[in-house]
């Protein structure tokens, strides 16, 4: 039987036999239902190269991630990061990397925590069910790397660079929150878009037609242009800028598409973290228990597990927020708790819901993966003993109030707020602004208002928003403004692509 | 459920490469003031050997914008761990702008701080881009054409020449191949009469007297004839002169492409601190221009003030002297020490001269007299560079008599520096591409 031993190096040999070994457990104990499993070896070089483009293994070339891949390698070098042990790719097949320079321990571990852990969480998950088509990432990646690259033979690299910045710049803005995206595929892509080019125009010429269709039309200038917003900016932009070369709506398309397979990402980063985190913690004891994992590897691993775990306290110089593999495992680990052995406490704080107690913690924990994403989560499942064990205490900066509030810390009277407040945090409503398409000027000047509904009366950062509204005008060729409202639809703010100095900027006093 | 293990390593490295050139092109402005950065704070040594150049660029504008919620404002509830002593109710002063109170929220995530980005350019990016747009002048590539140095190359075999080049393996063939084309006739003629011998002398007697002393005499006659073609084929030399093959070298032109820079600066009283500093820095360029350009570069420096002396980097730039001022002392010790050390075949020779523009007033005619007539002609370039800061140009001693050599030499400039920020784009102006 394959023995993993501390500080041992690995073999392709090892590798398949332990692959074997981890898949079995994570079949018949768990029942993990997986994607098939592709397994890469690379160098740490490639790895720096991965990293520098979110991770995917083929990407359209831009300067941002030059600049990303020089930060890595610059941290790299200095010793202030060690290179992240895995990089895991949601596609079916499931792509993960093992660095050459990992020891058996640790491909062992990046086998359980990518190829089972985050792996069964990418096929099983609601919002990567609907949003991600894993089996068509990567034809489309290639497709889209392949039209950029065409784009910059016949236009110039720096007339596409504009394009990509400017639609780089709203991608969170070209996700239909609400709606399915249909499936993509590279094949279909090509041939789909040249049909897709031909309605447009067609479409286009309708739209900002100006020739008189009768008196019945007169109406017609009052009328809003979208008539609901729209919070798909992109798309938007792509189906109706009045002046846009078809190449352009299809680099955005490109980046809007690529957006939306990144959105539910956005969402589930503790509950991905939390999963493969707590299989590989299982699958590595199981390992050691099946006595293939020596007391040295277990060290070994114990050694790193604890290190990726670790949440620094607020006021503690390492502190950048909660770390979602700590908080994530917890709570999984948690939900196994509750279903073996809930206290008193936890009967009556879940309501004595069906799963509480229950003895069956594998279909628990598969129920939480399948139907919920972070913020849900935390709703659902954010026990006091967390609340307690995380020390988690809330602080209300309202701008009326010359101080901060503590409104809740880890007690009774505070776990309802902790959770509650922790759960909006990882709301992506509350994060991202909401910002939609609130009219065109059909009739005018073209211009477009886009509009910020403001939520808790957070106003938008002032130089970034004239920034991207100045990248906005670009794509849409007309002058764009931006005005945030409050609750009551009243503006509050307002700015403007042109010129910052007479950037309207008015602040309305309350009455 | 299956599973495919791969090997990746053998695929390409470098992936990243495209990128990270759009990067640097992108923020080439921010890239070309921190090289000027590096410049001015550096060491001469270092910059010109390092491999590596660590440069920092603001970090403002390196990302991509996109709306966001700003610092503060409204209303906004955050949970955090670790919890010490807080109690529900607590009301805790907002702590100063920027403070750590508020956490990590906008921390940068790898721990670079936002507002500075630093990182290497590898050597050959950083003269790029530090050299852009610069070049040698005309003069000096015409000479590079020119080609003032020659190398022996082996160009064939030749008939004639040097018994040390005798080439024994060529020759040998070729006698090989006389040898044999002289034989093979008589070889042809020997066969011939041997197999006539041997059938006469095997033949039986014809008993016909008169015939059979025929064959008598026609033996002897072979044997006769078979001995001289013997000899002759014994007598066809070994090896004969019109065999011997010589090698054979040809002189072909290389492109010169090591230079030699002599720094010469005026040490007299009159050259302050600032005066030393702005020198220090051009010489710096100077060089790094020259690494860029050629494969080696030596360096002379040459200090003067009433007497030239050659002295080492160290010595150049810090020990002190006092006294008046003779430009012509320096001048003259370069031309020695290229006639010693340097011959024009196969150096290129850039004088870069620096000083505040005093000299005693007889000594104009000797400087003009050796720039002019020793100096121009051996150099590719003599470069003039006046240090002060409050004249103008055309006020010093120096300037005026210099000029009038700059009229008759394309291979002569010369420019003026009042302030340290003039010190790059004057270098620029002497270096700069022109319009041919």
């Amino acid at each position: 039987m394959i023995k993993v031993d501390s500080g041992q190096e690995w073999t392709f040999d090892k590798l398949n036999e332990i692959y074997a070994e981890i898949e079995t457990i994570a079949k018949e104990k768990y029942d993990l239902n997986v994607y098939p499993n592709h397994l890469e070896v690379i160098s740490s070089e490639q790895m720096l190269d991965a990293y520098s483009a979110v991770g995917l293994p083929i990407f359209y070339s831009h300067w941002t991630f030059g600049e990303q891949f020089i930060r890595e390698l610059e941290a790299y070098r200095r010793g202030r990061m060690g290179l992240a042990y895995e990089i895991v790719i949601n596609s079916s097949p499931c792509i993960a990397y093992l660095m050459e320079e990992n020891t058996m321990m640790m491909q062992t571990l990046v086998i359980a925590h990518a190829s089972f852990g985050h792996n069964t969480f990418f096929k099983n998950n609601y919002l990567f069910k609907q949003w991600t088509d894993a089996e068509g990432i990567i034809d489309y990646l290639k497709y889209a790397k392949k039209y950029i690259r065409k784009c910059e033979d016949r236009y110039g690299v720096n007339e596409v660079e504009a394009v990509l910045d400017a639609a780089h710049s709203l991608q969170v803005y070209g996700v239909d929150k609400y709606r399915r995206p249909s499936r993509i595929s590279a094949a279909t892509e090509e041939k789909n878009r040249k049909d897709r080019d031909a309605y447009v125009q067609q479409n286009l010429n309708v739209l900002w037609s100006t020739i008189p269709k009768g008196d019945t039309d007169v109406a017609d200038v009052e009328e809003h242009f979208p008539s609901e917003p729209q919070e798909n900016i992109l798309y938007f932009i792509e189906k109706n800028a009045p002046r846009l070369d078809e190449w352009k709506r299809e680099v955005i398309r490109i980046v809007r598409k690529i957006s939306q397979y990144f959105h539910p990402q956005r969402q589930l980063q503790l509950m991905n973290e939390g999963c493969a985190t707590f299989f590989h913690y299982k699958i590595m004891h199981d390992l050691y228990d099946k006595g293939i994992m020596t007391d040295g590897a277990m060290m070994e691993f114990l050694h790193s597990h604890t290190g990726v775990v670790k949440q620094p306290d607020f006021n503690h110089p390492h502190f950048s927020g909660i770390n979602p593999y700590a908080l994530g495992w917890a709570m999984y680990k948690d939900i196994e708790r509750i279903s073996m052995e809930p206290t008193e406490e936890d009967i009556a704080w879940f309501h004595n819901q069906d799963w509480v107690g229950n003895g069956d913690y594998i279909k628990n924990i598969k129920w939480a993966i399948e139907n919920f994403k972070d913020e849900s989560f935390i709703q659902q499942f954010l026990s006091p003993k967390i609340i307690r064990d995380f020390k988690l205490f809330n602080v209300r900066d309202d701008e009326d109030d010359p101080k901060l509030e503590v409104t809740g810390i880890h007690n009774t009277k505070g776990y309802k707020n902790i959770r509650d407040a922790l759960a909006k945090q990882y709301n992506i409503g509350y994060k991202v602004p909401d910002i939609q398409v609130y009219d065109v000027d059909k009739w005018g000047d073209r211009s477009m208002t886009l509009r910020h509904y403001m939520v808790d009366g957070k106003p938008l950062d002032r130089e970034s928003t004239v920034d991207t509204l100045r990248y906005i005008s670009f794509l849409w060729g007309y002058d764009v403004k931006i005005d945030s409202v409050d609750e009551n639809d009243e503006i509050r703010v307002g700015y403007q692509n042109y010129d910052q100095d007479t950037a309207l900027d008015i602040f309305l006093e309350d009455n | 459920m299956s599973h495919i293990i791969i090997d990746r390593r053998k695929n390409s490295k470098g992936k990243s490469t495209t990128n990270r050139q759009r990067f640097l092109k992108r923020v080439k402005q921010q890239v070309n003031d921190a090289v000027k950065d590096v410049i001015r704070d550096g060491k001469i040594g270092d910059i010109v050997n390092s491999k590596d150049k660590k440069i920092k660029i603001p970090g403002k504008g390196l990302n991509q914008p996109t709306f966001g919620h700003s610092k503060d404002g409204g209303v906004r509830d955050t949970v955090r761990p670790g919890n010490k002593d807080f109690n529900q109710g607590d009301r805790i002063p907002r702590p100063e702008e920027g403070g750590g109170g508020t956490g990590g929220k906008k921390g940068s995530k790898d721990g670079i701080g936002e507002d500075e980005f630093s990182f290497s350019l590898t050597k050959e990016e950083f003269l790029d881009l530090f050299f852009e747009d610069l070049e040698l002048p005309d003069m000096i590539k015409k000479n590079i054409a020119k080609l003032d140095e020659w190398e022996m190359q082996r160009a064939g075999f030749s008939v004639d020449g040097n018994q040390s080049r005798l080439n024994i393996k060529q020759s040998m063939r070729q006698a090989r191949g006389r040898k044999i084309g002289l034989r093979s006739p008589k070889k042809r003629k020997l066969k011939k009469y041997e197999a006539e011998l041997k059938l006469l002398k095997d033949s039986v007697t014809t008993y016909d007297e008169e015939k059979d002393a025929e064959i008598t005499t026609r033996i002897a006659e072979l044997e006769k004839l078979i001995a001289t073609v013997k000899r002759q084929i014994k007598a066809i030399p070994f090896l004969d002169d019109m065999d011997l093959r010589y090698n054979r070298w040809e002189k072909v032109p290389i492109p010169t492409t090591q230079a030699v820079m002599f720094g010469i600066m005026d040490v007299s009283a009159s050259m302050g601190e600032w005066e030393k500093e702005m020198a220090k820095r051009f010489f710096m360029l100077m060089l790094l221009f020259l690494h860029y350009n050629y494969e080696r570069v030596d360096i002379v420096w040459i200090r003067h003030h009433m007497q030239a002396k050659e002295v080492d980097e160290d010595e150049f730039f810090h020990s002190k002297e006092t006294g008046g001022t003779i430009v012509s002392s320096a001048l003259e010790l370069m031309h020695e020490v290229i006639k010693d050390r340097y011959p024009v075949e196969s150096w290129n020779i850039f004088g870069c001269q620096i000083s505040d523009g005093d000299n005693w007033y007889e000594d104009n005619v000797n400087a003009v007299e050796v720039l002019q007539n020793k100096i121009l002609p051996l150099s590719q370039y003599f470069a003039y560079v006046e240090v002060d800061q409050r004249r103008a140009a055309g006020e010093s001693d120096l300037w005026g008599p210099y000029e009038s050599v700059k009229a008759n030499s394309k291979k002569m400039e010369m420019s003026i520096v009042n302030d340290v920020t003039e010190i790059y784009p004057v270098f620029r102006k002497l270096f700069e591409k022109r319009e041919v």
